[in-house]
């Protein structure tokens, strides 16, 4: 029996791109359902009742929800392929820490550049997100990937972020290919994989989206 | 090779309990760390310099951090009693629950306990929201993880204590018997599992450490208010 592979989402969402990038990695087929978050889908709100939010595998009928939750179950049941977190309980931990980090982290100090209307706000949400990405690519070494010589599971968690990374650098007046050249290669290295380019968003169209959203809060 | 096993931790964190649990119930021996938080070690700065936090986890000289990461592993690297089925649905279910214990009833149950007045209130409605998600999880089953304890019961382990602490500090009722049955009920049966029951903190100092949180927090909010 084929597998039925369903994923909400919407098409700015930096979640919901890590898991196209896993099931690409897979070479799964799957069926993509974008949703309108001003206007739930029942299906969403039946196979999310908890968050309402974004993205939602649906694996035959089964929903899971949370990004990098969905990426490891994605991992754990086509194991025969690309393998994304490592066979090493040690290395697996770290992977884990390193995604955790990526997740309590970036998306909540990225906002503060791009959603702030105080100055002092924006230059502390830079100063921060420049830190992190240093500590980041600290952690890369001379590795081509996170995942040492093959693309894994915090490649995967970070990755998707690079889109947006235009949109940060245009409202925080920065360069971060200046500050983090050796993280900007690697975003371009994660680029020349398939499973990453065909599942990334445009930068401009996601600053353009950006744009969107501040003028209609006022703050454009 | 002798297993050097080591758990740096404070004697009241709620995440370093999740991993106490886990060693016991898997059989694991052990060194403690107790760590003060206010003159951090350099050994706890040098394992975790990332996020400076307990609990630590250092195995043969290998430190992880950050408690469900550490589940994790040690539930890779010990095989018995495993705390995660095998089945990867059931273990995306059971990473979900955790996840939000910690994102959203943790919070909401902490600023039911910090908060004042109407914030303390709405605090309640958003608790209540989220209990109640619990409460139709555990409908049918003892514990979270079925007929035996597991990872779930693991993460969300500290409610069964904290909350009755916090209840009493406040006097205000968060996890009503009537309200969430099946909750309630697994609050008593989880805190008064073997293991569990041996390994709480003292309620007492527990009691003191919470009054003295609040007091200091309402004294800083009302003379800020000035």
């Amino acid at each position: 029996m084929a597998d039925e592979i369903v994923l909400l989402s919407t098409w700015p969402s930096m979640f919901g791109m890590r898991v196209r990038v896993a099931l690409a990695e897979k070479g799964l087929k799957y069926e993509y359902r974008e949703e309108d978050l001003g206007n739930k889908s029942p299906l969403l709100l039946l196979m999310n009742p908890v968050h309402k939010k974004i993205p939602v595998l649906i694996h035959n009928g089964k929903p899971i929800s949370e990004s990098m939750i969905i990426v490891e179950y994605i991992d754990e049941v086509w194991n025969h392929k690309s393998p994304l977190l490592p066979t090493d309980p040690f290395q697996r931990a770290q992977a884990r820490f390193w995604a955790d980090y990526v997740d309590k982290k970036l998306y909540d100090i990225g906002k503060k550049i791009i959603w702030s209307t105080k100055e002092e706000e924006q230059e502390t949400g830079k100063k921060e997100f420049l830190e992190c990405l240093k500590l980041l690519e600290g952690e890369l070494g001379d590795n081509p990937y996170f995942g040492g010589e093959n693309f894994g599971f915090v490649d995967v968690s970070l990755v998707t972020f690079s889109c947006l990374f235009h949109t940060f650098e245009s409202y925080g007046n920065f360069s971060i290919e200046t500050e983090c050249p050796k993280l900007v290669a690697w975003t371009k290295r994660c680029l020349e994989k398939e499973s990453v380019s065909s599942s990334l968003a445009d930068p401009h169209k996601i600053h353009d989206f950006a744009s969107g959203v501040r003028k209609r809060l006022g703050i454009e | 090779m002798g297993e050097e096993v080591k758990l740096f931790r404070t004697w009241s964190s709620s995440f370093a309990l999740r991993i106490v649990w886990a060693l016991k119930i898997k059989g694991i021996e052990y060194e403690t760390v107790f760590e003060d938080l206010s003159n951090k070690s350099p050994l706890l700065l040098q394992y975790n310099p990332v996020h400076k936090k307990v609990p630590i986890l250092v195995h043969n000289g290998k430190p992880i951090a950050e408690s469900f990461v550490i589940l994790e592993y040690i539930d890779e690297t010990w095989k018995q009693a495993p705390l995660l089925l095998e089945d990867p649905y059931e273990r995306a279910k059971a990473r979900f629950w955790a996840k939000f214990g910690d994102d959203k009833v943790l919070t909401s149950v902490w600023n039911v306990f910090i908060k004042q007045g109407k914030e303390q209130e709405e605090a309640l409605v958003a608790a209540t929201e989220n209990l109640k998600f619990l409460e139709e999880e555990m409908k049918g089953k003892k514990f979270f993880g079925g007929e035996r304890i597991g990872y779930v019961d693991l993460a969300l382990g500290f409610l069964a204590n904290l909350i009755s602490i916090f209840e009493e500090i406040i006097g205000l009722k968060i996890v009503d018997e009537e309200k969430f049955p099946s909750l309630y009920s697994w609050m008593q049966d989880f805190a008064e599992a073997p293991i569990i029951r041996d390994n709480w903190p003292p309620r007492d100092k527990m009691i003191v450490k919470f009054q003295a949180l609040l007091d200091a927090t309402i004294a800083s909010s009302s003379s800020s208010s000035k």
